[in-house]
């Protein structure tokens, strides 16, 4: 396993005051928060940063880190020494969220962690409760949401085992995706969250539609864009061209005197629903590159007969 | 092993939620989806006593979000509201951009 600097995960020196700590945390906690980040690897900071903190804010634990001294690299194989943690006393209160910390943070601190949750699930196995919903999300391509699709879902969840430790448990599940979703909607299944206690029924799993960044097209909402190139007689006089759409290509028809950058709709063409998006063609007028005798001729030609001043409008 | 392919239910803009189940979905208590209500960061589409309320669809991701920033970052609920607002004004503006479009568009 590897071993983690906090310190360095914290920016903040080795001596660093509580204070400083903490105010370095908030900061990070806000740059990294997934509701809030747009940096690519937003969660795993905001984890990695949440776990130092937990180790680094209480003296208990930092004093306890510490001592397994300043001369580790992060990233460098790591096992705690045998009774590394005598003398130093913990007290519970990691509320949740443990098992989400490293392997690293586990090896040092999470026997305490979880016995902690040992006594807090046994106490509650009198009772009759529900089993607790779980969230996940599930990456899917545009075209899954053209033509449905059935997905492969590997979960890790926490789990106590029956000598009272949170293990980490997988589990893969099949999952059927309706045609017609859109980012950020959510899928419930019924039963597949946590096991509930003393006989009551099972949480429901929920899993959010995240689309996977199509390489040409571009989705908001149902509706969906398309950079279309064109040439410049295209565009000029008319054409009817092949537009490929998610469900297989379309002849689009372009109106002579077409501008770049405009919008064509293709109503319907989205991604379909009981109202249906729309896909939006958005030509780009390409000029062909100059790099003949032949061409350069005839942009020569086009520049003395179309007398054309594109910059009237600014006044010049 | 073969494995079964679950069926879930998509959860869609026709979804309407009660104050029971969308307190259940994101883990919160009733009393918290009344202070959200309360503050505007939820708007249920049925105005009466909180038993009868009932809520859109796209109210789940808020009051989630709403929890999370209010639990990870420590702010009140009136800074997150403002900093859902601040967020849903981003999405806006990004959405835009995507689209190509140029601000003096609107």
């Amino acid at each position: 396993m590897d071993y983690k600097d906090y310190y360095k995960i914290m920016g903040v020196e080795r001596g660093a005051s509580q204070d400083e700590i903490r105010r370095a945390y908030k900061k990070l906690a806000r740059k990294y928060h997934p509701d809030v980040s747009k940096e690519a690897d937003a969660e795993v900071r905001f984890k990695e940063v949440g776990e130092a903190y937990e180790v680094l804010k209480d003296p208990e634990k930092r004093a306890a880190y510490d001592q397994l001294g300043a001369n580790w690299q992060a990233g460098q194989d790591f096992h705690p020494p045998p009774d590394w943690d005598t003398g130093f006393e913990f007290h519970g209160g990691g509320a949740g969220g443990a098992s989400d910390f490293s392997d690293f943070f586990d090896s040092l601190f999470g026997q305490q962690f979880g016995s902690g949750s040992a006594r807090r699930g046994r106490s509650q196995a009198e009772f009759r409760q529900r089993g607790e919903d779980h969230h996940a999300k599930v990456k899917i391509d545009l075209e899954d949401a053209y033509q449905g699709a059935t997905r492969s879902i590997s979960l890790r969840a926490p789990e106590l085992d029956n000598t009272g430790h949170v293990v980490t448990k997988q589990r893969t599940l099949k999952v059927k995706i309706p045609k017609g979703v859109k980012q950020g909607q959510r899928i419930r299944l019924a039963g597949q969250g946590s096991p509930g206690m003393g006989g009551a029924p099972a949480g429901d799993l929920y899993l959010e539609i995240e689309f996977n960044p199509h390489s040409i097209y571009r989705v908001d909402g149902r509706d969906v864009y398309l950079d279309l190139p064109v040439t410049p007689w295209e565009a000029a006089l008319g054409a009817t061209v092949k537009v490929p759409t998610p469900n297989g290509p379309v002849d689009l028809k372009i109106a002579p005197n077409t501008r770049g950058g405009g919008k064509l709709r293709l109503k319907g063409r989205g991604i379909p629903a009981a109202s249906p998006g729309d896909l939006y063609v958005v030509p780009q007028i390409t000029l062909p590159p100059s790099d003949s005798e032949a061409a350069k001729e005839l942009y020569r030609k086009m520049e003395q007969e179309l007398k054309y001043n594109p910059r009237s409008h600014l006044g010049v | 092993m073969k494995q079964t392919i679950l069926n879930g239910i998509l959860i869609d803009e026709q979804t309407e939620l009660s104050v029971d189940e969308l307190s259940r979905m994101c883990s919160s208590s009733i009393e918290y989806i009344i202070e959200l209500v309360e503050e505007g960061v939820l708007e249920p589409v049925t105005d009466h006593v909180p038993s009868q309320w009932r809520f859109p669809a796209s109210s789940l991701q808020r009051a989630r979000t709403a929890s999370r920033l209010q639990h990870d970052l420590e702010i009140n609920l009136a800074g997150v509201a403002l900093a859902l607002d601040l967020l849903d004004e981003i999405e806006t503006l990004e959405a835009r951009l995507h689209r190509g479009e140029r601000s003096d568009n609107h």
